[in-house]
């Protein structure tokens, strides 16, 4: 049983077929980017990216990614160790305090800004209306944030953080 | 450097996921995985408990219960008879078959992986005795059950009682007697209870998600009977506490249980469903509110009396819910009764913010009743009542500066265009609400080391934790600071039980005493450094005129000047200086507070009764800003927190057996995005050099104080709706419309 994370491949041998994605991350292999706050999909911690989607990894079962690529909190940086927009972001805009959901929120966010330039429209988007980066209201990344939890209460700097990364990738 | 917008120096660390939190660290051999095994019952005993099953299952290693594990003292109790508190006495688990509360651990099933040990702990079978016991509190107790608590959190008595209420109430023209209720709630931090115990050569080391490295260590030399030096705690990130990682709970009692009884590593992170039942929450509260004023508005009696639930085992723990209503307002009778009702329920604790959380709700809701009632601007009521002494004993304040919070926070908000209430628009109900809020001030013994070594860098050390309030940031900007360097060669190390002692994160004390020590501890460092310069032998400034200090990274003597590493070099290599702190004769001398002032918009679904805030902004004073940037962000963190407080946070009890039926957060509902509107923050103070070294006052709770009752004001004045029972769900709102014919 192998996975792909972050671009890199690990051999997983006999997986126990019960590891969910984030167990095999965390527990199999130390990598420990990715957050656990409730194991069952209720807080968004967990979250990273397939094939460039977010899921919750806690409601995953590693076994079902082999061959998929998995890009954790890790692996959002450039190659030579350059931030993310988005993380750069973050840290301008004190977008966590404690820091324990911000490899989700940071995943999350990644994945929301590709599923608007997708023009993937949200509960809030008028029927048919076009989607842009640069017009994305702070509402539509409310909604679009609101599967990850930050009991810090750093939401408000999220949706700054988010907003300035989405301006910047227009 | 201090009080400058400095970027959290944690940051880059945390953007990357490799800040490493209590279940994160890298521990050779691999530990084994706990799971917990919960108690099904509320309270009683163990009576048989079969783990053969579990114990057959492969990976498992052994499962431990109260028949195999070593004794512990018991608990509540301490290893010498000393005295201790919750957070320092014995926290033993499977040391008997008594059951105390619902969920609690019965066995630990241990295993080489996190899948076998989950899998297997089903396969556990344990038959109970279960007794009676008690789970709510409901208001009809008969006056036996009413216990008086020794004290309330923070030390202030549970009765404090001037003048005389009943009189005022029976005289005065406008009066009110109202009743609010407060649900139970979780603090709920991101990070689960979560640790990694190794035992090696005598020695316990454990990897801890806590708040406060000291009471940890006492509480397990107290658990296991072994001497403090025996216990090491690394803490270095904590991923949120809240109150509920004041102390050490089942993670890391059963885990050093388990390394200590294998010897081998083990890690216990606890299930967010364990986390409500093994680690505390926050009570219920049923709280009545008394207020008699004249006809202009001046407050004649303030009563505000509370009924709350404490823990009917092995510690005491009550909420000062009075705590806003002895300290904010003017009033010649104060009538503030704490009385406690015994129940069998999981651990009840401090939460962000004990008493003034819930007493606002209270407080500021039933101050907007009064201010409806006389026909007056709410924020005029309270500015007519503002006290010039603390109401409960008369001391004077530190600094009070509730009439500019009020005031500027109102000007800030556009308070003054306030619309006439109940205005709808469609569908939806708007309205404006405001709130005042007190946060009581603290400073606790604390000590620091600060190092320089021979390249001149500095190198800060305190066994304080960040829980996510910016302690590594401040810490920086306060050495740099102190030794006149640039932010990049000064280092933090923190949350190591090795390194001298703070009081931790708690109480919102944390920053002043950490700080004031570290403070403390680079004057101390900077007085060495000129002695040095002046009169060491090999010094090239020996004996030079002028004033000796420290400025820019050099130390001077008059006009000249030596590097530090030079200074350093003198005495081969490396220089350090302990600094302390310790409350003074002005924490006893002024009443010590910080305060805020809430206001908010919203609209109420006049169809579903759903409540949506539309802007908020608090208008806050603190004493001295150390970092605009962390104290905003513990500000509208507080205020976020708030915000679930008053709209969706409840955590139900089922009366028969103590169970939280909705222990998980898809049925506890902390606020998401998108239940938070556009947050505005004013920071007014100025340093108060009556509070600490610092001049800084504690802001990891304000900015929750208040913005509940705030919402629950604007609510009536959208809906005519007045919600008395927290939180304001959109059935009690429709209910309350539906009431009234709308
Ligand atoms: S840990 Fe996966 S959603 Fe909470
Ligand atoms: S930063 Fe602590 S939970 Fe989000």
């Amino acid at each position: 049983m192998k996975l792909q994370i972050d671009g890199q491949d690990h051999d997983l041998g006999d997986l126990d077929p019960r590891t969910t994605l984030l167990d095999a991350l965390r527990e199999r292999l130390g990598l420990m980017g990715t957050k656990k706050g409730c194991d069952h999909g209720q807080c968004g911690a967990c979250t990273v990216l397939v094939n460039g989607r977010r899921i919750n990894s806690c409601l995953a079962l590693a076994v079902m990614h082999e061959g998929d690529a998995i890009t954790t909190v890790a692996g959002l940086e450039a190659d030579d160790g350059t931030p993310s927009a988005l993380q750069e972001a973050f840290m301008e805009h004190d977008a966590f305090q404690c820091g324990y959901c911000t490899a989700g929120q940071l995943c999350s966010a990644t994945s929301l800004l590709r599923e608007v330039k997708r023009g993937e429209p949200s509960v809030l988007t008028p029927m048919g209306a076009e989607l842009s980066l640069s017009e994305l209201s702070d509402d539509e990344i409310r909604e679009r944030m609101s599967g990850n939890l930050c009991r810090c209460g750093a939401y408000a700097n999220i949706v700054a953080a988010v907003r300035q990364a989405a301006e910047a990738e227009s | 450097m201090i009080g400058k917008a400095t970027r959290r120096v944690d940051g880059p660390k945390k953007v990357r996921g490799a800040a490493p939190y209590a279940a994160d660290q890298a521990i050779e051999p691999t530990p084994y995985i706990g799971w917990i095994v919960e108690a099904t019952i509320g309270k009683g005993r163990v009576v048989s408990i079969d783990t053969a099953a579990a114990e057959r299952e492969p990976g498992v290693v052994r499962v431990l219960t109260h028949e195999n594990t070593p004794k512990q003292i018991p608990y509540g109790e301490t290893r010498d008879g000393s005295d201790a508190d919750r957070f320092t006495m014995s926290h033993a688990l499977l040391n008997g078959t008594e059951i105390r509360h619902p969920g609690q651990a019965v066995a630990l099933v241990v295993a080489g992986t996190l899948e076998a040990a989950r899998g297997a702990a089903l396969l556990v079978k344990v038959t109970y005795e279960t007794d009676d016991g008690r789970y709510v509190v409901t208001g009809e107790e008969p006056e036996d059950l009413l216990v008086v608590p020794d004290e309330l959190d923070g030390g202030q008595e549970p009765d404090v009682v001037k003048g005389d209420i009943d009189a005022a109430m029976a005289e005065a023209a406008h009066t009110l007697d109202v009743e609010y209720t407060t649900p139970s709630q979780i603090s709920a931090a991101m990070e689960p209870h979560a640790t990694i115990a190794v035992w090696a050569d005598g020695e316990l080391t454990l990897y801890l998600s806590i708040q406060v490295i000291g009471w940890a260590i006492t509480a397990l030399a107290n658990t296991f009977g072994l001497e403090k030096s025996q216990v090491r705690i690394l803490s270095p990130f904590t991923g949120g506490g809240f109150g509920s990682k004041l102390g050490v709970h089942g993670d890391a009692v059963l885990a050093s249980l388990a390394a200590m009884t294998l010897e081998h590593p083990v890690k216990v992170v606890q299930t967010r469903r364990s986390v409500f039942v093994n680690a505390p929450h926050r009570g219920s509260s049923i709280q009545r509110l008394r207020l008699a004023a004249d006809a202009e508005g001046k407050l004649l009696g303030v009563g505000h009396d509370s009924r709350m639930p404490m823990a009917s085992y092995g510690y005491e723990f009550a909420e000062p819910t009075a705590a806003g209503a002895r300290a904010s307002y003017e009033t010649p009778a104060l009538h503030t009764v704490h009385r406690v009702v015994k129940v069998d329920l999981p651990p009840i604790d401090s939460m962000r913010a004990p008493g003034e959380a819930i007493g606002s709700l209270a407080l500021e809701g039933a101050l907007d009743e009064l201010a409806h009632d006389l026909g007056l601007d709410p924020l005029e009521l309270r500015l007519r009542n503002l006290a010039d002494r603390e109401p409960q004993s008369g001391k004077p304040f530190a600094s009070n500066d509730l009439r500019r919070c009020l005031e500027k926070g109102a000007e800030a908000f556009g308070w003054t265009d306030r619309p006439e209430p109940r205005q709808r628009d469609g569908r939806w109900w708007r309205g404006w609400g405001m709130a005042a809020c007190t946060r009581v001030n603290m400073l606790m013994e604390g000590a620091a080391r600060i190092r320089l070594d021979a390249d001149g860098r500095a190198r800060a050390e305190l066994d304080m934790t960040d829980i996510g309030t910016g302690s590594y940031t401040i810490l920086t900007q306060i050495a740099a600071e102190g030794l006149g360097l640039p932010l990049e060669s000064v280092e933090v190390v923190l949350g190591d039980s090795r390194l001298p002692e703070t009081a931790g994160s708690g109480g919102s004390f944390g920053a002043a005493t950490a700080g004031g020590a570290l403070k403390n501890a680079t004057d101390n460092l900077c007085a060495r450094l000129v002695e040095l310069a002046r009169d060491h032998g090999d010094s090239p400034l020996r004996g030079a005129e002028g004033e000796g200090r420290v400025a820019e990274g050099r130390v001077w003597i008059g006009d000249r000047s030596l590097g530090f590493d030079e200074v350093v070099g003198l005495v081969g290599g490396e220089l350090s200086a302990e600094g302390s702190i310790a409350p003074g004769e002005n924490s006893e001398k002024y009443a010590q507070y910080a305060y805020g002032a809430h206001f908010v918009t919203l609209r109420v679904d006049g169809v579903t009764g759903e409540v949506r805030l539309e802007r908020a902004l608090g208008a806050f004073s603190f004493g001295r800003v150390l970092n605009p940037i962390t104290a905003r962000s513990q500000l509208i963190g507080g205020m976020t927190y708030g915000i679930g407080g008053a709209l969706t946070e409840a955590l139900h009890v089922d009366p028969r057996s103590g169970a939280f039926p909705n222990r998980d957060f898809a049925e506890y509902h902390l606020a998401v995005q998108r239940d938070v509107p556009p947050l505005e923050v004013h920071m007014l103070g100025e340093p108060d050099e009556k509070c600490g070294a610092l001049g800084s006052k504690g802001i990891g709770e304000l900015g929750l104080c208040g913005i509940g009752g705030a919402i629950a004001n604007a609510v009536f004045h959208a809906t005519g709706v007045r919600v008395r029972e927290m939180p304001i769900t959109p059935d009690k709102v429709l209910a309350g419309l539906m009431a009234q014919g709308d």
